[in-house]
């Protein structure tokens, strides 16, 4: 299948006052038409900053964004806006992201306005109620403003707002984390329906492991910046590789009593992404770290068939040839 | 004498506002004996938050009240006490870690000040034999003595936790209530915060009443649940009981919605509609606009508690009898 969106080496950091943060350091993926991939990390891995820099609202220090075969990386004003009606973003908080002082037709109508995909206003309230029904708000919610809103409802408009434009390919940077679980699990049925009716692609950036298996047909494990695994989502939870997914698929509490694992019980934190020293950035942690993981950066390379890892010695701990 | 620690009766907690009354917290029973974890599990406004402020009587004043209810600690009615006693009995009998350890914490203090504070107010402690147990205090929850001197914003956010944790634990409380502790934690901190709460617990026998949304860390560390839905326990059980048969309609239906790791799953059971409007609850059985089995019967009735195994109660009218589930429940 074609990929739509293909990312090699990107590259974001930040100038601080403490030095250079590597926010997003080297990352190389490809996501198909129509498909999910999941993006997983802790707070401060990069994964939000990944999504907003392949949509260009930060602009990349190096490397390239490629989507639908054409490189945009570097674009001008005209593009920019152009590219918005194909990529859109569906943000973390509903309660912030957005606008107090506007109704609710008002923010889903805006995306059409500004870009004047539609010009006639009888078209545009049309759109606007139908993609209202397509996200299951009641058509009689149409003038109330967010206050009034839950935050269930609340990440509807910001999904048929994200939708307005027909766009095909969605950044979803922690779409359901501010929910409730009962909420959660019916928009993320909603987001799976329209994946489906509309042959939608995502990027799902979450810190949520069990939402990502759920939803992903792929998943990125990120530390530090630094990609450290990819793989296909079933093979990912069945058979983690690198050490840092071990630990962190180990940590999650599972509702279940019968299926009691073994826990790798990480020690210390996250380091500092700002000026890191060469080596495994995650050495500092690793239970099986070496000499040379302090010293020598690892490469991502794929150990078995569709899956990638990054680690000097993800053979030896994982028993491969 | 009874391994009892705490025992609420019929709590009622209700806000008065200009819009209406909020009835937060409906005839909740709960008994909590030492060493024992109870997890009350419930989503955003189902009073969870409430009930823990009512056991420490910090329900903000107007406007929330206590209505009706009491409250036994060690067997000591609490309700009645004056207010100068009941500051003795806070942090040190009863102490508290809250949601955000980024907010909880005083920036402009260190933590050792924060600590040893506690230390002063219920032990006689001179300053510096105080700040030396606040260090050992630090040094339980895995942060260097050294680090006592340092100020909140030098931490990290599981740090931060641990040195909340420290002072909830400074007096050595017979009860530690923890609001959704690990909740703004990323996981691989959450594990070791919750291997430390459970090891300290352990350690000193502690009682403990654990607010969460997360039922998996009630698996991990919980002995009993009580599942709470707009103000009142709908289910309250062993743990064992709860994970293997959750017989509530509703607790159902918070194991549907999320999406299992060790299973394959297309689409996840989420709950229809919403939470109700805490000023204007449904009549009869508060789950019943929800609920996939409700009846007629459900909308006028209110369901008291039915035991459906030992130590295992359910508020749901299928288990009286009234009710005939539509399909399984």
């Amino acid at each position: 299948m074609e990929p739509i969106l293909q990312v090699k080496d990107l590259k974001k950091y930040f100038n601080t006052p403490k030095g250079l943060l590597h926010a997003v350091d080297g990352v190389t993926f490809n996501i198909d038409k129509g498909e999910t991939l999941g993006v997983v990390g802790e707070s401060g891995c990069g994964k939000s900053t990944l999504g907003r820099v392949i949509l260009h609202l930060l602009e990349s220090t190096d490397g390239q964004i490629i989507y639908e075969g054409e490189d945009i990386t570097k674009i001008n004003k005209d593009k920019f806006r152009e590219l918005r009606n194909e990529m859109q973003i569906i943000f973390q908080d509903p309660f912030s992201s957005l606008n107090p002082r506007m109704t609710v037709s008002e923010i889903i109508r805006e995306p059409i306005i500004i870009h004047k995909t539609i010009k006639d206003k009888k078209e545009i309230e049309k759109k606007v109620s139908s993609l209202m029904d397509t996200v299951g708000l009641a058509e009689r919610l149409a003038n109330t403003y967010p206050h009034e809103l839950d935050g269930g409802r609340r990440q509807r408009i910001g999904i048929a707002r994200a939708l307005a434009l027909n766009p095909s390919f969605i950044v979803c940077d922690e779409p359901v984390s501010a929910l409730d679980v009962s909420i959660q699990a019916q928009v993320l049925n909603l987001m799976q329906d329209l994946q489906k009716e509309l042959n939608l692609t995502y990027m799902f950036i979450t810190h949520d492991l069990s939402v990502v298996k759920h939803i992903s047909n792929d998943i990125l494990v990120m530390y530090l910046g630094q990609l450290v695994e990819k793989s296909d989502a079933k093979d990912l939870f069945k058979n983690p590789l690198h050490p840092y997914t071990k630990a962190l698929l180990s940590a999650i509490p599972v509702p279940s009593l019968k299926h009691k694992r073994e826990r790798v019980l990480l020690k210390g934190e996250l380091t500092s992404p700002i000026n890191p020293k060469p080596g495994c950035r995650f050495a500092q942690r690793c239970v099986y770290a070496k000499e040379n993981c302090h010293h020598d950066n690892p490469v991502i390379e794929e150990v078995l068939p569709g899956h990638f890892v990054s680690c000097h010695y993800v053979r030896e701990i994982n028993n491969l040839k | 004498m009874s391994n009892e620690f705490l025992n609420i009766k019929n709590l009622h907690i209700h806000y008065v506002t200009e819009e209406g009354t909020v009835k937060a917290v409906n005839g909740v029973n709960m008994e909590i004996n030492k060493g024992e974890t109870l997890g009350l599990v419930g989503e955003t406004g189902a009073g969870k938050t409430t009930t823990a402020l009512g056991i420490l009587r910090l329900v903000p004043n107007p406007p929330g009240k206590i209505i009706d209810g009491e409250i036994f600690l060690e067997g000591q009615s609490i309700l009645e006490l004056p207010e100068d006693e009941m500051r003795m009995i806070r942090g040190n009998k009863v102490s508290m870690i809250f949601q955000d350890p980024m907010t909880a914490l005083n920036p402009v203090m260190t933590v050792g000040e924060q600590i040893s504070e506690v230390i002063e107010i219920h032990e006689k402690l001179s300053n510096k034999e105080a700040f030396e147990k606040a260090k050992k205090m630090l040094e339980l929850v895995g942060i260097p003595g050294a680090r006592a001197v340092d100020y909140p914003h030098q931490f990290s956010g599981g740090m931060k936790q641990r040195v909340v944790i420290a002072i909830a634990l400074a007096c050595n409380p017979g009860l530690l209530i923890a609001d959704e502790p690990t909740t703004a934690l990323d996981v691989t901190i959450q594990a070791q915060v919750l291997e430390l709460m459970n090891n300290l617990k352990n350690e000193f026998n502690t009682a403990m009443l654990l607010i969460t949304h997360d039922l998996g860390v009630v698996a991990e560390v919980c002995d009993k649940v009580a599942i709470m839905y707009a103000g009142e326990i709908v289910e309250y059980s062993k743990i064992e009981d709860l994970f293997e048969n959750p017989s509530h309609p509703y607790t159902r239906g918070l194991f549907g919605s999320i999406p299992n790791l060790d299973e394959e799953v297309d689409r996840l059971k989420p709950i229809k509609g919403l939470m109700p409007d805490p000023t204007n609850l449904p009549s009869g059985c508060k789950f019943h606009p929800r609920c996939p089995h409700a009846t007629e019967y459900c909308k006028e009735n209110h369901p008291e508690d039915t035991e459906i195994a030992p130590e295992h109660k359910v508020k749901c009218h299928i288990y009286t009898g009234q009710v005939k589930p539509k399909g399984e429940i």
